[in-house]
C-alpha cells in the first residue's frame, strides 16, 4: 500500500477549513488542460509513446520550482485500493483511477504532486495541472496553477492553436483549457426547496454543477460542485470572476436560506442537526451516503453556530477518512463488504469522541 | 453503477432530481437518457457534429461527400471524423487544420465563440529570441499544410491573417 504521509502535507490542506468562506465552501480546485504539440492525444497513442510523454513531463517538472520535489506516483502500476486511495483525496479522475473493475487502468497513467498542485499525465489530455485550496479561493488556486503552466510551458511544446487557443482531446476543453470550480455546501437551499431554481439559472449562465467527485459523480451530502462550462471566448480572468461573482449570489442565497430557516423552524432546525449528530456519534454501522447527510446536517447545525465546538475541520477530515479506501488503508488491508459500515462508524464514533475530549459540545444548552 | 431506468445497462449519465426538497441521484445509460431527453457528455460532442454531417448530406449528392468527409484522415494521427464521431475525442493537435470546418463549427455551437481571447502560449523558452513571433510561425505553418492539404478555403483566411499581422 502506497504511503500519503510521504506527501508534505499529506495532499490534505485543502481539508484545513482555513481559506475564505470555509463555512459554507469546502474547497477550490483550478485545473489547466494540456498536450503536447509533438504527440497524439491520449485515445490515439500506445503505451510506449505514453511512457514517452511521462517520461518528457517528469523530466521538465524535475527542473521546475513548482513541481521540482513532487512525489511522484506511476498510476498505472498501483493496485485497485491505492489508485482509490488518491481518487478519493481528489488526486486523481475516475477516469486515471479506473477503479470499476471493467476499466483497465491506462498504460502510462502518472500522477505528480507537490503541496498544492499536482499534474496527472496521460489522463485524458497529455497534462492536466491542478490546484486544489482550503475554502472559497479561486485566484489562489488559479496563481499556483499559472505558475505551474508557465514553467512547464517553457518546456515542453503544448499544443496551441493561434484562434482556437489550447487544444484538447475533447472540444469541449478547447481554448484556455480551464475548469475552475468551487465546492459549496448547500443544505439551506435544498431544504428550503430553492436548489433546483438556483441550478436552473446557473445552467442558464454558463455554469455546471457536479458531484464531489467532478463529471458524472452524484451529489452527496448536499455539496455541490459549481464549475465553468465553456472554456474559449472568454480569458482566463473573465471565467474565473464570472464564477467567482456566481459562487458569491449563490452563498448569498444559501445565507438567506438558512437564516429563513433559522427565523421560521428553529425547533426543527435545531432536531435535523443534533439528530445528525446523534446518529454519527453512537451508530454502529454507517453507510457512505449516509455518513455525507449527516455530515451535512452537522456541518449546517455548526455553520449556524446551533452546534458548537466541532470544528469544520473535523468534518472536513471526516468526508475524506470515512470513505472505503481510506477505512482500508487505516486498517492496512482490504476490507470485506459487510466491514465497511461498521469500520466506518467506529471512526466516527472515534474522532467525534476526540472532539468532545476537547471542548465539550453541551447538547443540553439552550440556542434560543 | 447500472442505469435506474432498464436495470440492465451501465450508467453513462447522473441525473439529479431534487424531489420534496431530497437531493436524489440517478444514473442513466445512453439509451434511457436519450429516451428522456437528456443529453449525455458523449452526446454533447456528438449533436452538433451530428448536425453538421446531416447539412453535408443534404447537399447535392447524398451519399457521396458524407462518406468522403467521415473518411478523410488527419495528417497527423490517421484519424478520421467517423473516428471522432464515436469516441467524442479528437486525435492530436493536427485534427483542428485537418478538420477545421467541422471542429470550428462545432466549438462555436459549444462555446458560443471560436476566438481564445485567453493567455497565447508563446513557445519552449529555449527559442532564440530573434525567432518571430509564435502566432506569426504558427500562421505559416498552417498555412503551409492547408496548401498541402488542399483546404485552399482555409489557406486563403489564414493568409488574410497573415497579411493583418505582418
Amino acid at each position: 500500500m502506497i504511503d500519503l504521509s510521504l506527501l508534505p502535507d499529506g495532499g490534505m490542506s485543502w481539508l484545513e477549513a482555513s481559506g475564505p468562506g470555509s463555512h459554507m465552501v469546502v474547497s477550490t480546485r483550478v485545473r489547466l488542460a494540456r498536450n503536447l504539440q509533438r504527440h497524439r492525444f491520449t485515445t490515439r497513442n500506445e503505451p510506449a509513446e505514453r511512457d514517452a510523454i511521462l517520461g518528457e513531463v517528469e523530466r521538465a517538472a524535475s527542473e521546475t520550482r513548482g513541481l521540482g520535489r513532487a512525489v511522484r506516483f506511476r498510476v498505472d502500476r498501483l493496485d485497485t485500493l491505492d489508485r482509490q486511495l488518491l481518487l478519493e483525496r481528489h488526486l486523481i479522475s475516475r477516469e486515471l483511477a479506473a477503479t470499476d473493475p471493467s476499466l483497465r487502468v491506462r498504460a502510462g497513467s502518472g500522477l505528480l504532486v507537490q503541496d498544492q498542485a499536482s499534474v496527472m499525465v496521460n489522463e485524458e489530455d497529455h497534462l492536466r495541472l491542478q490546484a486544489l485550496r482550503s475554502g472559497f479561493a479561486l485566484d489562489a488556486a488559479w496563481d499556483l496553477v499559472a505558475a505551474l503552466d508557465s514553467e512547464l510551458g517553457q518546456r515542453l511544446g503544448f499544443a496551441f492553436h493561434p484562434e482556437f487557443g489550447y487544444l484538447t482531446s475533447c472540444p469541449t476543453n478547447v481554448g484556455t483549457g480551464l475548469r475552475a470550480s468551487v465546492l459549496v455546501h448547500l443544505p439551506g437551499l435544498v431544504l428550503t426547496k430553492e436548489i433546483n431554481k438556483i441550478l436552473q439559472a446557473l445552467s442558464q449562465v454558463g455554469l455546471t454543477f457536479r458531484g464531489l467527485y467532478g463529471e458524472g459523480s452524484e451529489v452527496v451530502g448536499n455539496l455541490f460542485q459549481l464549475s465553468n462550462q465553456t472554456t474559449l471566448g472568454k480569458s482566463e480572468q473573465e471565467l474565473l470572476d464570472q464564477l467567482s461573482k456566481l459562487v458569491r449570489q449563490v452563498m448569498e442565497h444559501e445565507e438567506r436560506s438558512r437564516q429563513i430557516l433559522l427565523r421560521d423552524a428553529t425547533a426543527i432546525l435545531e432536531d435535523k442537526v443534533w439528530r445528525a449528530y446523534g446518529l454519527l456519534r453512537y451508530a454502529r454501522t454507517l453507510s457512505f451516503e449516509e455518513t455525507m447527510n449527516l455530515l451535512s446536517g452537522v456541518r449546517l447545525g455548526v455553520g449556524l453556530g446551533l452546534i458548537p465546538n466541532v470544528a469544520l475541520y473535523t468534518l472536513n477530515k471526516l468526508l475524506v477518512f470515512t470513505q472505503s479506501a481510506h477505512l482500508a488503508a487505516a486498517q492496512g488491508r482490504a476490507l470485506a463488504d459487510d466491514e465497511v459500515p461498521i469500520r466506518r462508524a467506529a471512526y466516527v464514533r472515534r474522532i467525534l469522541e476526540e472532539e468532545v475530549g476537547r471542548s465539550p459540545p453541551n447538547p443540553g444548552a439552550p440556542t434560543t | 453503477m447500472k442505469c435506474s431506468n432498464c436495470g440492465e445497462r451501465e450508467g453513462v449519465v447522473s441525473l439529479t432530481q431534487i424531489i420534496e426538497g431530497d437531493v436524489r441521484t440517478v444514473s442513466l445509460c445512453a439509451k434511457c437518457a436519450e429516451e428522456k431527453g437528456i443529453e449525455t457528455g458523449v452526446g454533447v460532442a456528438e449533436t452538433p457534429l451530428g448536425g453538421f454531417l446531416a447539412a453535408l448530406q443534404e447537399s447535392a449528392d447524398p451519399d457521396a461527400p458524407l462518406t468522403a468527409a467521415l473518411e478523410a484522415r488527419c495528417d497527423g494521427c490517421g484519424a478520421t471524423l467517423r473516428d471522432f464521431r464515436e469516441s467524442g475525442r479528437v486525435g492530436c493537435a493536427e485534427c483542428y487544420h485537418s478538420f477545421d470546418a467541422p471542429l470550428r463549427e462545432l466549438l462555436r455551437r459549444l462555446h458560443g465563440s471560436t476566438h481564445h481571447t485567453g493567455q497565447r502560449y508563446t513557445g519552449v523558452a529555449a527559442l532564440p529570441v530573434l525567432a518571430p513571433p509564435a502566432t506569426l510561425r504558427e500562421l505559416r505553418d498552417q498555412l503551409r499544410r492547408a496548401i498541402e492539404a488542399e483546404q485552399f478555403e482555409l489557406a486563403a483566411e489564414l493568409r488574410d491573417r497573415l497579411r493583418e499581422s505582418e
